[in-house]
C-alpha cells in the first residue's frame, strides 16, 4: 500500500510542476519618474497604470489572477533604483518588471534583469542601442525605439516640406539629445543630401533660458528648426521662441511635442511638426471611436484633469503585452497557470494592442510600433493646439532590420525610401 | 564675428547676467553679513517663481489687469522673505551661528531638501508657464532680431537699480550702517548696543526676499518646475565664489562676465556654452583663491 502511494505521488509530481498553482496575484514592478523633470512622463504613466490595473481586475484579472502593481521612483538615482529593482524582483516576488523611462536606466537594468532572471518589459525608454549591441533572454521592448521615431519625423518633414534648404538643431546636451540628432541628421543627409545644417546647439539639460540660442537662430534664419527637447525644456524653448517671433519665420520639428500640447496652450502656433513617440494621440484617428479607447480617455481625464500623453499609451502597451502573453501561455499550457519559461516562450512573436495600433515583438525582442506625425493647428475647439494632416507610418518599414545597426542602415537609404514607406493619412 | 553678432551676444549676455545677479545678490549679502552659505537660497528662488505664477494666475482668473503681474512679483518676493526667510533664521540658523561651518552647510542643505519636497507637495511636478508680465511689455526689434522688452530692458534695469540701491542702503542709511558694523565685528557691535540678532534676522529676510524676487522675475521667461532651484543655487554660488564671498559689486561684475561668456560661447563655440561659467570660476579661483574681490581672511569655506 505504501509503495503504491509513493509511486502514485511520484507519478503525480511532474504534473503538479507543469500545472503551477495559480498565484494569489500577478505582481508587476514598474519603474517610473515620480520626482525630477521627467516626472512629466512618469506621473501620467503611474496614473495610467492604476486605471489599467483597476480595469483588468474588474474584468477578473489575467486568467483569473488579479494584477498588483508597485512603483519604483527612477528619479531617486541609479543606485537606489537598482537596489529597489533587485529587492522587488527577488524578495518582493515580482513576476514581471516594467523598466524604464530613462534610456540610461534601461541600459543599467537590462543586464540586471538578465542576472535576476526576471522578465522585463522596457516600456518607454528610447535608445535603439540595447538590442543592437546586446541580446537578452529576459528583456523585451513593448514599444518602438529612437530609430523609427526620428525616421518618421524626418520622413514627415520631407513629405510636407520637400523644398526646405537649411536646418538648425536645438537639443538637450545628454545622450537622447545627441543620439536623436545623430539619427535624424543621418536620415536627412541620406534622403535629401542638399540640406545645409546651419547651426547645432546643445544647451544643458534643464536649461531655464534659450534666449541666446533664439537670438542666434533669428540671425541665422534657418527654414527648419529641429528640437527633440521634452518636458520643461521643450515648454521653455517653444514659449521663448514664440514670444520672440521665431516660430513665424521657421518651421519647428518637435518629435516629442505631443506630450506638451496641453501645457503649451496657445503658445504653440499652427503649422509646426509634432511627433508622439509612437501612434499616440488622445484623438487617435483610428481608435477614437472605439469604446475601450473612449472609456479610457474619459477615465484618465476624470482622474487627472489632463489629456493623455504618450507615456500613458506606452503604459497601456506594457499592460496589454502582459495580458496577451499570460493568456497565450495559459492557453499553450492547457488552461493552467504557466511557469516563467512558458511565459518567455509565449513572448516570441507576441502581438498585443494597447491604445494605438497593434504592436508586435520581433525575434530580437524589439517591439514594432507604428509612428504618428502631424502638424499643429489652433482650431479654437480646445485651449491648446491639436493635430491635423496626421500621418501614421507602419512601424515595420522604418525600424532597422534585425541585426542592423540603426545609423548604418539609415545611412544606406536614399530619396526613394520616402515612397516605399506605408503611410495612412488623416485630415485631423 | 561681425559687429552685429557682437551686439546681439552682448544684449543676450546682459539680460542673462541681470537675472543671475539678482539671485546672487541675496546669497552674497547673507554670506557677507552672517557668514552662512545658504543652500536653501535655491528653494527660495523657486518658491518665489511658483508664488508669482500662482498669484498672477489667480489675479488673471479674477479678470484683473495683466499689468498687476508686476506688483504681484514684489508681493511674492516679500512673502518669501517674511514667511520663509524669517522663520528659517529665527527658528534654525540662530541656533547654529557658533557651530562648525560644515554643520551650518548641512542645515541649510536640509532646509533646501525639505523645501524642494514642499514645492512638489504644493505645486506638483507639472511645469508651469505664466508669461503675462512679459507679454504686457511687448517686443522690440534690434538689428533684425526680436527681443522682449522685459528681458532686454526691464531685467537689466532692475538689476542695476538693485545694485545701486543696495550700495546706497548699506552706506548711507542707519540700518545699513548697523548691518555693516555687525558684519565688521559682531561682538564690538553688540558692545556698543547694536541688537545683532535683529540685524541678522533683517538681513536674512532681505536676502531671502531677493531670492524670491529673482524667481519672480525669472518666472515669465521660463518653465517653473521641480529642480529649478538646484540649478540656480549652483550658478549663483559660482558667481558669488568667483567674486569673493560677500562682495556685492564683485557679484555684479562676475555675473556680467559669466553672462557674456556664456552668450559669446553660443555664437562662437556653442559646445562650450555650458562649461563657460565654471571655466571662468576655475580660472579666477586658481589665480585668486579668495575670489576676484575677496580678502583672504574673509574666506570661511
Amino acid at each position: 500500500m505504501k509503495t503504491w502511494l509513493l509511486t502514485a505521488l511520484c507519478a503525480a509530481m511532474p504534473l503538479t510542476a507543469a500545472a503551477a498553482d495559480k498565484p494569489a496575484s500577478l505582481k508587476v514592478g514598474m519603474t517610473t519618474f515620480l520626482t525630477g523633470p521627467a516626472s512629466v512622463f512618469g506621473v501620467p504613466a503611474k496614473n495610467a497604470a492604476e486605471i489599467l490595473v483597476e480595469t483588468i481586475n474588474a474584468q477578473g484579472g489575467i486568467g483569473g489572477v488579479p494584477v498588483e502593481v508597485s512603483f519604483i521612483d527612477e528619479g531617486a538615482g541609479a543606485e537606489t533604483l537598482t537596489s529597489e529593482y533587485r529587492r522587488l524582483a527577488e524578495s518582493g516576488g515580482a513576476d514581471v518588471m516594467f523598466a524604464a523611462i530613462s534610456s540610461g536606466n534601461c541600459q543599467t537594468l537590462a543586464p540586471l534583469a538578465e542576472d535576476l532572471k526576471v522578465i522585463n518589459f522596457m516600456w518607454d525608454c528610447g535608445t535603439q542601442k540595447i538590442f543592437e549591441e546586446h541580446s537578452y533572454k529576459y528583456v523585451f521592448r513593448t514599444q518602438a525605439n529612437a530609430t523609427p521615431e526620428m525616421l518618421a519625423a524626418a520622413i514627415y518633414l520631407l513629405k510636407t516640406h520637400p523644398d526646405f534648404k537649411t536646418i538648425a538643431v536645438v537639443n538637450q546636451d545628454y545622450a537622447w539629445g545627441r543620439d536623436s540628432w545623430d539619427i535624424f541628421h543621418t536620415a536627412l543627409m541620406a534622403m535629401k543630401p542638399d540640406v545645409k545644417v546651419v547651426g547645432e546647439f546643445f544647451p544643458k539639460f534643464g536649461s531655464p533660458d534659450f534666449s541666446t540660442e533664439i537670438s542666434r537662430l533669428q540671425a541665422l534664419r534657418p527654414d527648419v528648426i529641429l528640437s527633440t527637447n521634452w518636458g520643461g525644456d521643450l515648454d521653455t524653448f517653444v514659449q521663448q521662441a514664440a514670444q520672440r517671433g521665431l516660430m513665424n519665420s521657421s518651421t519647428f520639428v518637435l518629435p516629442l511635442a505631443e506630450s506638451s500640447l496641453e501645457r503649451l496652450g496657445s503658445s504653440l502656433p499652427s503649422g509646426h511638426i509634432v511627433g508622439a513617440r509612437g501612434d499616440h494621440y488622445f484623438r487617435h484617428p483610428e481608435r477614437r471611436d472605439d469604446d475601450a479607447f473612449k472609456d479610457f480617455m474619459a477615465r484618465y481625464e476624470e482622474k487627472t484633469g489632463e489629456i493623455s500623453v504618450y507615456p500613458v499609451f506606452h503604459t497601456a502597451q506594457a499592460f496589454a503585452a502582459l495580458q496577451a502573453v499570460y493568456e497565450k501561455a495559459i492557453e499553450a499550457n492547457g488552461g493552467d497557470w504557466p511557469d516563467e519559461d512558458q511565459v518567455l516562450a509565449a513572448m516570441a512573436g507576441l502581438e498585443f494592442q494597447g491604445l494605438g495600433r497593434p504592436v508586435k515583438i520581433r525575434e530580437d525582442h524589439q517591439g514594432i510600433e507604428a509612428q504618428l506625425m502631424a502638424t499643429s493647428v489652433q482650431t479654437g475647439d480646445h485651449p491648446f493646439a491639436t493635430l491635423e494632416n496626421i500621418m501614421i507610418f507602419d512601424g515595420a518599414d522604418i525600424t532597422a532590420p534585425v541585426g542592423e545597426v540603426s545609423v548604418d542602415w539609415i545611412g544606406g537609404l536614399d530619396a526613394s525610401f520616402l515612397d516605399q514607406v506605408n503611410v495612412a493619412t488623416y485630415a485631423d | 564675428m561681425t559687429p552685429t553678432l557682437f551686439l546681439l551676444a552682448l544684449f543676450d549676455g546682459i539680460a542673462y547676467a541681470a537675472l543671475v545677479f539678482i539671485v546672487a545678490l541675496g546669497l552674497t549679502l547673507i554670506f557677507g553679513v552672517m557668514r552662512i552659505l545658504n543652500i536653501a537660497h535655491g528653494s527660495l528662488y523657486a518658491i518665489g517663481a511658483y508664488a508669482t505664477v500662482s498669484l498672477s494666475g489667480w489675479a488673471l482668473a479674477l479678470g484683473l489687469a495683466p499689468i498687476l503681474a508686476f506688483p504681484l512679483m514684489l508681493v511674492s518676493a516679500v512673502l518669501v522673505g517674511l514667511l520663509l526667510g524669517g522663520p528659517i533664521e529665527w527658528l534654525l540658523l540662530r541656533r547654529i551661528y557658533d557651530k562648525p561651518e560644515v554643520l551650518q552647510l548641512l542645515v541649510t542643505f536640509a532646509v533646501f531638501m525639505i523645501l524642494e519636497d514642499v514645492q512638489r507637495l504644493v505645486w506638483g511636478t507639472r511645469p508651469y508657464f505664466e508669461a503675462t508680465a512679459l507679454q504686457v511689455l511687448g517686443n522690440v526689434t534690434v538689428l533684425g532680431v526680436t527681443y522682449t522688452v522685459y528681458q532686454l530692458i526691464l531685467l537689466p534695469a532692475v538689476a542695476a537699480a538693485l545694485l545701486l540701491g543696495m550700495r546706497f542702503f548699506l552706506r548711507h542709511t542707519i540700518i545699513g550702517k548697523l548691518i555693516l558694523a555687525t558684519t565688521e565685528d559682531r561682538e564690538a557691535a553688540q558692545s556698543i548696543g547694536i541688537d545683532a540678532d535683529k540685524v541678522f534676522l533683517f538681513t536674512f529676510i532681505v536676502g531671502a526676499a531677493l531670492a524670491g524676487l529673482g524667481g519672480a522675475l525669472a518666472s515669465p521667461t521660463t518653465s517653473i518646475l521641480p529642480g529649478m532651484g538646484a540649478d540656480m543655487i549652483v550658478l549663483s554660488f559660482a558667481v558669488v565664489a568667483t567674486a569673493g564671498l560677500g562682495q556685492i559689486e564683485g557679484a555684479a561684475l562676475t555675473a556680467l562676465m559669466i553672462g557674456l561668456g556664456r552668450s559669446f560661447a553660443v555664437y562662437v563655440w556653442p559646445e562650450a556654452a555650458t562649461l563657460v561659467p565654471y571655466a571662468i570660476m576655475v580660472a579666477v579661483l586658481s589665480v585668486r583663491p579668495q575670489g576676484l574681490f575677496g580678502s583672504p581672511s574673509a574666506r570661511k569655506i
